[in-house]
């Protein structure tokens, strides 16, 4: 494959500052007109242990990793170098380069730093052995000493930059733009030093290559967002001016955020004891007239599960965020994995009711945020955005005017207390809050201190005036009605704009079938499947529930065979598919990747010849293909 | 026109507009001590001074939860042990309501504990009721947090091993700035606490004493009982946290010991509420949050702004 990309990893000890220096670097691309996406890599632990980080960049619209990358800055992980914590972090001191060679591309590029890497570390590595075969070209370079010379060890990123901008013909203007705009005094003209210096030393190296940076040009203004900034701006925009929660990976990004700006845009944030009352709290300034919201991840969300409920009973709107990770219990805390969609579905007791969102990466959850909130303020019901931390992590480039929406403070059929007046019924102490044939099912509802519109609100089944009855006729109405509200929700995302998304050729002979963070890796492999001549499409399934049945039907029946891909271990959304629509069984296979990482365009393209072609092997040791039924 | 009219109306008030005209079925037992709190409660609103409309209940599960059933306000039924967060939230959202949380003691102290705690350290301008009846009524007749050690029931045949919880010095240490006990056979100390404790500007605790005919046989009836304001015996400042803690102590062991203490323990008027505190750094608009949602010329910032940062 010729380099039409950069795909730029950076690796070292986590708290090197690996993070924010990809960041820059990410957004120095982005500035010279290149649409980004990254994808990072990090133990759960606070510091030190192996970690990555790789920007991508390209010409065109970037929607997933990629497989492997093509160059490799290593920059030692002084966490292992810690001589007092030696013990603890011994075995992993040779990680940044060892631990990172195994998907570097043929003819990719190596600069590590030499300052802390001994050579007969190297020499255990085969490197030039290795470097031979692969057609690499390596480049040791002691970025250590180039930061101690200017300023403090720390900035050996700086000038591994440095290194990279010279060795791929890039601008440095850009970076030196950076480092003024994001630094001051002492440490702005270190760090600008060591770029320079670095930028010139690298200058005078016999450069062996020939991978440069892609030239792009983008019209419109971008911005480097990840999909937890987004989610929060989405509810900013959507006029959400509550939120109460309790940290937990990885829900904790859009927490953090939302908390540093509610104030600044009039609204309340609380930190609370738990994650039962923090849903309680979302439900509890819902109720009293303000747009809401909580979240959290797995654990906590379970605890969720009763105050869930209580929404969906009591009709209150409230907006979830649950931010998956794999489990069970605490499982793997900065994982990501989609195990918690059936969770998300059925927790909370009863026939409950709630509207799931799944969005497919950066631009969705701000999208999708957005029509959470209006759901479930249109129709007092609670709505979820499940994600997962990939889209939390990964940065992408989204144009700047994408962003830019109305304010949309409408809490849905609340009335003014003009209009309470001139309905007859609604006098007060007899206001009617739950009238069994209301329209769509949505009765309209007042808020506590609203004159003439007092009423109760309970979580036991209530009679039309909010008071506790158990009459079965009754009982039946309100059920029905609040079940019927799913059917018009599905009928009102159908006339919008769907949010289900589509790839490849509509007559194609082959389905895949994926949802949420999956999609922007499934649809790079179909391009890339259909380049080989294979006939595929897919669909990406972001509007999860109500399940959208009219459009998985068209798609199944459609093809002749359908892939299911998804990153748990038991297929959950191909579960979902065959109990919502009651066949297929036979036409679809499963396609899993649950160890903790997402999916790589390749790992599809080989399950995809795997399920079609028999004499094919089954994709490596981390997916599970699982045939169709009928099989 | 104010969004939220009922807010503010100064007119006299009449216990009888807290009746709601809506027949609600009754479900308390006769002789329930629950009545002479909902008694109470409807004696002190017109004392108060606020109409149904700018009162919000809010209760958990449980017999005593059943109060806003009978109590025509706006009102929130919520689930077991959850009042206290749906309360101060909707508190938070709208600072002009008069916010009255209540509910058992299985209900607060129990699987509420937690939220109890830090409702209590962070002074809402609420009031919470316990209604003490030392069981649990409505699953029908289990041990509660504030059953008597030995307390024999279907779920603790051998007797309680467990002291019960001290309710009002739990208030006190978590930090509620208003703390009482009263009980159902003292009408009129009761209507005076609780419309103290709604007046109150802060995190108003009352511990109800009432009694179960139903599953509490021994059920104390709380008499005689003592006022310790009105009583020589005892003389402390109910302003100043160690002799109040002290107090408290005292009433806590008494209790179980058949001599019933009640009266105010603990009044803090200086200290800022919550919303005050969250309002003096940044933290929440002066005005209601909720008003603006109302407010057709409401200025809305968008999140265009911050996106300066990803360009
Ligand atoms: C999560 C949950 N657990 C248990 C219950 C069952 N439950 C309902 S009321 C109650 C206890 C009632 O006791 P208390 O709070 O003291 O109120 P009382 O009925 O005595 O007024 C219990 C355990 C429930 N509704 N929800
Ligand atoms: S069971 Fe006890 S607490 Fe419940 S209503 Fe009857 S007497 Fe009152």
């Amino acid at each position: 494959m010729t380099d039409t990309e950069l795909i730029w990893r950076i690796a070292g000890g986590s708290g090197d500052g690996i993070a924010s220096t990809s960041q820059n670097f990410a957004k120095a691309l982005m500035r010279a007109g290149l649409n980004i996406f990254t994808h990072r890599h990090y133990p759960s632990r606070i510091r030190g242990g192996h970690t990555y980080v790789e920007v991508r960049a390209k010409d065109e619209e970037v929607t997933s990793r990629g497989d492997g990358y093509n160059f490799l800055l290593s920059l030692g992980d002084s966490f292992a170098r810690n001589p007092a914590e030696d013990a603890y972090y011994g075995n992993e001191e040779r990680k940044p380069l060892a631990e990172n060679l195994d998907e570097l591309r043929d003819g990719g590029v190596i600069v590590y730093d030499t300052g802390l890497f001994d050579e007969d570390e190297v020499a255990e590595l085969n490197l030039e052995e290795r470097a031979e075969e692969n057609n690499w070209h390596v480049y040791p370079v002691n970025l250590r000493e180039i930061a101690r010379e200017h300023g403090r060890d720390v900035m050996r990123n700086t000038a591994g930059v440095g290194i990279t901008a010279a060795l791929l013909g890039m601008d440095v203007s850009y970076f030196e733009e950076l480092i003024t705009q994001n630094m001051s005094g002492d440490i702005q003209e270190d760090n600008l030093n060591v770029l320079a210096d670095a930028y010139e030393q690298a200058q005078e190296f016999e450069f062996t290559h020939d991978l440069e940076v892609p030239t792009g040009e983008n019209e419109q203004e971008l911005a480097l967002m990840n999909g937890s900034q987004s989610i929060a701006y989405g509810a900013i925009d959507e006029g959400c001016r509550f939120i109460a929660g309790y940290p937990m990976t990885p829900w904790t990004e859009v927490f953090t955020i939302m908390s540093q700006h509610m104030g600044k845009f009039g609204g309340v944030s609380e930190q609370v004891e738990d994650e039962i009352a923090a849903a309680a709290m979302a439900l509890g300034a819902s109720h009293a007239g303000v747009k809401a919201m909580s979240g959290s991840s797995g654990g906590g969300f379970a605890l969720m599960s009763e105050p869930l409920g209580l929404a969906e009973m009591t009709e209150t709107p409230i907006v979830l965020l649950e931010a998956m990770r794999a489990g069970p219990s605490t499982g793997m805390p900065t994982k990501p994995e989609q195990g918690d969609l059936e969770h998300v579905l059925y927790t909370s007791q009863g026939d409950s009711a709630r509207v799931v969102f799944a969005p497919a990466g950066v631009k969705e959850a701000y999208e999708q945020t957005r029509t959470a909130f209006e759901i479930a303020y249109d129709y007092q019901i609670p709505a979820i955005v499940v994600y997962d931390q990939k889209i939390e992590g990964e940065l992408r480039s989204v144009p700047v005017d994408f962003f830019d929406r109305e304010t949309n403070p409408d809490l849905g059929k609340v009335l003014s207390e003009a209009e309470i007046k001139e309905a007859a019924h609604h006098e007060s102490g007899a206001f009617q809050r739950f009238d069994p044939d209301a329209e769509d099912g949505v009765s309209p509802r007042t808020v506590p201190g609203q004159k003439g519109g007092r009423h109760l609100t309970s979580g036991n089944e209530t009679n039309d005036y909010g008071h506790i009855d158990e009459d079965p006729d009754n009982r039946v109405a309100h059920m029905s009605r609040r079940l019927e509200k799913l059917d018009t929700i599905r009928e009102d995302l159908d006339e919008g704009e769907t949010n289900q998304a589509y790839r490849g050729p509509e007559d194609a002979r082959y389905g895949i079938v994926t949802w949420g963070s999956q999609q922007g890796t499934v649809f790079e492999a179909v391009d890339r499947l259909n380049d080989e001549g294979h006939s595929v499409k897919a669909i990406g399934v972001s509007d999860l529930m109500p399940y959208p049945e009219a459009e998985m039907t068209e798609f199944l029946e459609s093809v002749e065979e359908a892939i299911v891909v998804e990153m748990n271990a038991s297929g959950q959304f191909k579960g979902l598919t065959q109990k919502e629509l009651g066949r297929f069984g036979d036409k679809l296979s499963s396609l899993l990747k649950y160890n903790g990482n997402p999916f790589e365009p390749a790992e599809i393209v080989d399950g995809f010849e795997a399920s079609i072609d028999e004499e094919t092997d089954i994709p490596g040791n981390s997916t599970t293909f699982v045939p169709a039924a009928g099989d | 026109m104010s969004a939220f009219s009922a807010i503010g109306e100064d007119r006299e008030i009449d216990s009888e507009e807290y009746t709601p005209g809506i027949e609600p079925q009754a479900t308390w037992c006769p002789g329930c001590g629950d009545f002479s709190v909902l008694k109470a409660l409807k004696q002190a609103m017109p004392e108060v001074g606020r109409t149904p409309e700018e009162v919000l209940t809010v209760t958990g599960i449980g017999c005593s939860s059943k109060l806003n059933s009978y109590f025509d306000s706006y009102g929130f039924h919520s689930i077991h042990g959850r009042s206290l967060p749906i309360a101060r939230a909707a508190k938070l959202a709208n600072p002009d309501l008069e916010v009255i949380a209540a509910g058992g003691d299985g209900d607060g102290y129990g699987i509420g504990g937690n939220h109890f705690m830090h409702t209590a350290r962070e002074n809402h301008d609420m009031t919470y009721i316990v209604f003490n009846n030392e069981i649990f009524g409505l699953t029908k007749g289990q041990t509660s947090p504030t059953s008597p050690k030995g307390h024999k029931s279907k779920t603790q045949p051998h007797g309680s091993a467990k002291s019960p919880i001290r309710p009002l010095s739990l208030a006190l240490t978590s930090g509620a700035s208003y703390i009482a006990r009263t009980a159902a056979v003292n009408p009129n100390q009761a209507k005076e606490i609780l419309t103290e404790a709604i007046e109150h500007d802060g995190f108003a605790h009352v511990d109800f004493l009432t009694q179960c005919p139903t599953w509490n046989k021994d059920a104390k009836q709380y008499v005689p009982y003592t006022d310790v304001q009105d009583s020589e015996d005892y003389d402390f400042d109910i302003t100043d946290r160690r002799e109040a803690g002290e107090m408290m102590h005292e009433v806590e062991d008494k209790l179980y010991e058949g001599e019933i203490l009640t009266g105010r323990f603990y009044v803090e008027e200086d200290r800022p509420s919550y919303t005050e505190e969250k309002q003096a750094i940044g933290e929440m608009p002066e005005e209601p949050l909720a008003e603006k949602y109302f407010d057709e010329d409401a200025e809305w910032d968008r999140s265009y702004d911050l996106l300066e940062r990803h360009t």
